[in-house]
């Protein structure tokens, strides 16, 4: 496997050790000295099973132009120590390229990452450290793995600055930068003679435009407050707790309200309740959770309550993998609800999309009185990267609400567009009872088939005429080739896609945002002049793939590459398949 | 600057009677249903209260009982089986200045909306929550709820669940909530008057009403003859309300406790910061 990356693919490092080792905190400071100098980057965490004390690893990414996933390799893995670090061998790959460095009084390099043979450059890491009075190794280990991947050693110190305040420990840190920068003179000299210097960034890195340093997770809280939401019910679950836990102490900031509920059952329907109070609401769950909500986003359907839930998808099914990624409750998303019930589902497709995505859920709920289902992933969500400002799309909370007093009030009025005004609680004169039994226009409870019948295409009819406008898709390039796909997914394909066009194969791509309802005649103009398409997705039983034979026609049977998590999809695996289903008769 | 300003008389609203209260819709309860009753009951009270019905909500889960919100004039919300509490709760966060009412059943309440039940004690926000308890699931025709006796005999469980009966009133204690009582559906004005203090009660209040189900318990028509009223004073007291309700015949009518905690914060809703200067955390 090719490793080595070089410009404008960027410097790929991985720092690992023992819980408590400071790694992530390692990680996060490189990332924010890597925007300093005007780069962009990114920061997956990764660690074992155990809640405090067990291997760690934080995964960077740097390089020129904002990323929204990992590359395929690593140029640098960096241990302070070796404790059950092997167990991240499948997802820190190496090559003979990679430089590996570790502290020989903390025991050999695992076998695992020596036989990809990596140049092993061993360092008593602790022993430096232990020169500095009040230091710690992850500070050493920052100026070492920054120095090498070509961050200026001001940038670095800038980033540690922001970091401590207390003036002691502070000083130790700076110390410690400036030790490791030292050692990685050292390094890259040994590097020189062994093989060649390791990948860095270019000088001159553009970092003149507004940016923002955010995770996933947090861009979709930002989105739903920017979208309007001012209610949020939350159950804590892995990998979207952080969704919540930024939205309690912001919604407080601009006059909302966070609840923490009992379970996922009171939190669904406490924001039902909210939102039929006239209050934009919001949650958020993974996939155990989601499995929870349904039968009342069925309530939200049937009642016509518009609702959000942002499930940040993990491995399943069952409890599955709770920290890994994988894009399989896409078939959950878009099925599972009993009875014929039309909801919205909406899928970012970047760590930057969480927010509009986010943002448009709300807008889109609210205006067609639906649920919306956001369909994140942990890979997005729980990854901390450098973006370019998100614009305010403007897209906010826009609820058809009834006058007081409107004579001949009907709550689920047959209107052309499927949408009916609503009474808000406090409104005189139109008082009605929602209700998840089926309803004659008037809302009252009713068995009759022409009820039934009339309130289905109504609530079918909302959701189906609406003008999504560009929205529903990102396409681009126009070659007779087409590739779809949607979420993180989207972030590997499109470099899988930019490196078969340096070597002359131009593929059109696809990054669906509306997978909820389908859009037939939008996927048509989108598939105007295709000749074959693959499906590429992060899941065991091509999900998307089969849901658009389901709804969409093709030129000829579409192809599918699909594999489950939790390891991430990668340019070089994508890039392979790519060609070899390009290339095929 | 030292101008009189004259304040205009407040215009007098007419009073509200039940009627005011009740809707037209004609409720689908058998002939003899103790929620006949308690319908006026809370007709009655909302009148007490003297909040128009659009400041009003009722909220309900699934069963007989939970029918009651379309009965009324108020904003109903008749949502999905067990969750009355969670979407009143929703609802009254977000919206403090309306009065919210929950109601439904002792298998909506007690069974499938249990755990409900109790995080609404613990968390006190300003609502009532009526359970019109019949000892048994009347919608789905006559099994057994968590307050059914053990040795009721029914197609689902024949020869009776053998499993003890849940006791609502030291559960809703011992969770915190903040007034508890006990009511019969045959004393409408009883009733009313109760549920009336519920509502002026501050906090989560709890009012249990024995609401007789003549189809398939037909010998609660008995509990007209064996309920009595609470020979005690109401008290403030957790733990002699605790061992009055443990003691109990489970008929002893009347407010059995009201406390003094302080109820869940209402939202404030004055934004201090704008959603713009949010996105200050994020700028590098």
């Amino acid at each position: 496997m090719q490793t080595t990356t070089i410009a404008p693919t960027g410097v790929s490092i991985a720092l690992a050790g023992s819980g408590g080792s400071g790694v992530m905190t390692a990680g996060t400071v490189l990332l924010a000295a890597a925007a300093k100098a005007g780069a962009y980057g990114l920061m997956v965490r990764t660690s074992g099973p155990q809640i405090r004390g067990g291997e760690a690893a934080a995964l960077v990414r740097l390089g020129p132009q904002a990323m929204s996933s990992l590359d395929d390799g690593f140029d640098l893995l960096l241990a302070i120590d070796w404790q059950n670090v092997n167990r991240f061998a499948d997802e820190i790959v190496l090559g003979p390229r990679s430089v590996l460095i570790g502290d020989p009084d903390e025991g050999e390099a695992p076998e695992v990452f020596k036989a990809t043979g990596a140049r092993y450059v061993p360092l008593s890491l602790k022993k430096m450290a232990k020169e500095i009075p009040g230091s710690w190794i992850n500070m050493l280990a920052l100026g070492l793995s920054g120095t090498l991947a070509g961050l200026p050693l001001q940038a670095l110190l800038d980033a540690v600055r922001e970091s401590w305040k207390k003036p002691a420990t502070l000083d130790a840190n700076l110390k410690a930068v400036a030790a490791g920068a030292e050692a990685a003179a050292g390094v890259a000299q040994m590097l020189e003679r062994n093989g060649g210097a390791m990948a860095r960034l270019e000088a001159g890195l553009p970092g003149d435009k507004k940016r923002w340093m955010i995770s996933g997770n947090e861009a979709a809280g930002f989105g739903a407050i920017r979208g309007g939401v001012r209610f949020c019910a939350a159950y804590p679950i892995t990998p979207a707790t952080e969704v919540l836990e930024w939205l309690a102490p912001k919604l407080k900031e601009v006059g909302g309200t966070l609840l923490q509920a009992e379970d996922e059952l009171a939190s669904i329907n406490m924001i039902i309740g909210a939102s039929y109070g006239g209050v934009p609401s919001i949650t958020a769950t993974a996939g155990p959770g989601l499995a929870l909500m349904t039968e009342a986003i069925g309530l939200a359907v049937a009642a016509e309550v518009p609702i959000v839930v942002v499930d940040v998808m993990r491995g399943g099914p069952s409890t599955g993998i709770p920290a890994k990624s994988e894009q399989s409750d896409l078939s959950f998303a878009v099925s599972g609800l009993h009875g014929d019930a039309p909801r919205l589902v909406v899928a970012p497709s970047s760590i930057a999309d969480c927010l509009g995505a986010t943002q448009w859920a709300v807008h889109l709920a609210e205006a067609l009185q639906a649920p919306a289902i956001v369909l994140s992933d942990q890979y997005m969500g729980q990854s901390r990267a450098i973006i370019d400002r998100p614009a305010d799309s403007g897209m906010t909370a826009q609820r058809l609400v009834v006058e007081a007093n409107t004579p001949d009030y009907k709550r689920y009025r047959n209107t052309a567009s499927g949408v009916s005004p609503m009474a808000i609680p406090g409104t005189e004169g139109v008082s009605y009872t929602a209700d998840g039994l089926e309803h004659s226009e008037a809302g009252i409870p009713s068995s009759q088939s022409k009820d039934h019948v009339l309130q289905l295409d109504k609530r079918q009819r909302k959701l189906a005429l609406h003008d999504y406008g560009p929205y529903w898709a990102d396409i681009e390039g126009d070659a007779d080739a087409v590739v779809i796909t949607f979420g993180s997914a989207s972030s590997p394909v499109r470099e899988a896609i930019a490196r078969a066009k340096a070597i002359g194969v131009d593929l059109r791509l696809i990054v669906l945002r509306l997978l909820a309802p389908a859009q037939p005649t939008q996927m048509a103009a989108a598939l105007k002049g295709a000749r074959r398409v693959i499906v590429v997705e992060q899941n065991h039983g091509a999900q998307l793939y089969r849901y658009l034979r389901a709804w969409y026609d093709f030129p000829a049977p579409p192809a599918s590459y699909h594999r489950p998590g939790p390891l991430p999809l990668r340019p070089a695996e994508l890039l392979t398949a790519l060609l070899e289903w390009r290339n095929a008769k | 600057m030292n101008e009189i300003v004259k304040e205009a008389a407040a215009p007098v609203a007419p009073a509200l009677t039940a009627a005011n209260f009740k809707s037209t819709y004609k409720p689908i309860w058998c002939p003899g249903c103790g929620d006949f009753t308690v319908l006026s009951s809370v007709t009655k009270a909302l009148a007490i209260m003297g909040v128009p019905p659009k400041d009003c909500a009722v909220v309900s889960g699934i069963g007989c009982s939970s029918r009651i919100p379309a009965y009324t004039t108020c904003y109903g919300f008749h949502g999905v089986h067990g969750r009355s509490l969670a979407a009143a709760t929703g609802l009254k966060v977000a919206r403090p200045d309306l009065q919210v009412l929950v109601a439904g059943g002792d298998g909506d309440g007690y069974s499938i909306g249990g755990n409900h039940f109790l995080h609404a004690c613990r968390r006190n926000v300003d609502m009532t929550y009526l359970v019109m308890d019949n000892h048994v699931y009347g919608m789905t025709k006559g099994q057994p709820s968590p307050t059914t006796e053990p040795d009721w005999d029914s197609k689902l469980s024949p020869g009776g669940t053998g499993v003890r009966v849940f006791n609502p009133l030291v559960v809703a204690l011992a969770s915190g909530a903040n007034f508890v009582a006990r009511a019969f559906a045959g004393d409408l004005h009883g009733t009313a008057d109760i549920i009336a203090k519920a509502m002026q009660h501050p906090g989560f209040s709890f009012v249990e009403i024995l609401s007789p189900c003549v189809t398939f318990r037909p010998e609660q028509r008995d509990w007209r003859k064996t309920v009595h009223a609470a020979e005690v004073h109401v008290t403030d007291d957790a733990g002699r309300a605790a061992r009055r309700l443990m003691t109990d015949d489970g008929l002893n009518i009347g407010v059995l406790y009201a406390g003094d905690r302080t109820p869940y914060p209402a939202s404030v809703r004055q934004p201090r910061r704008s959603v713009a200067e949010l996105e200050t955390e994020f700028a590098l």
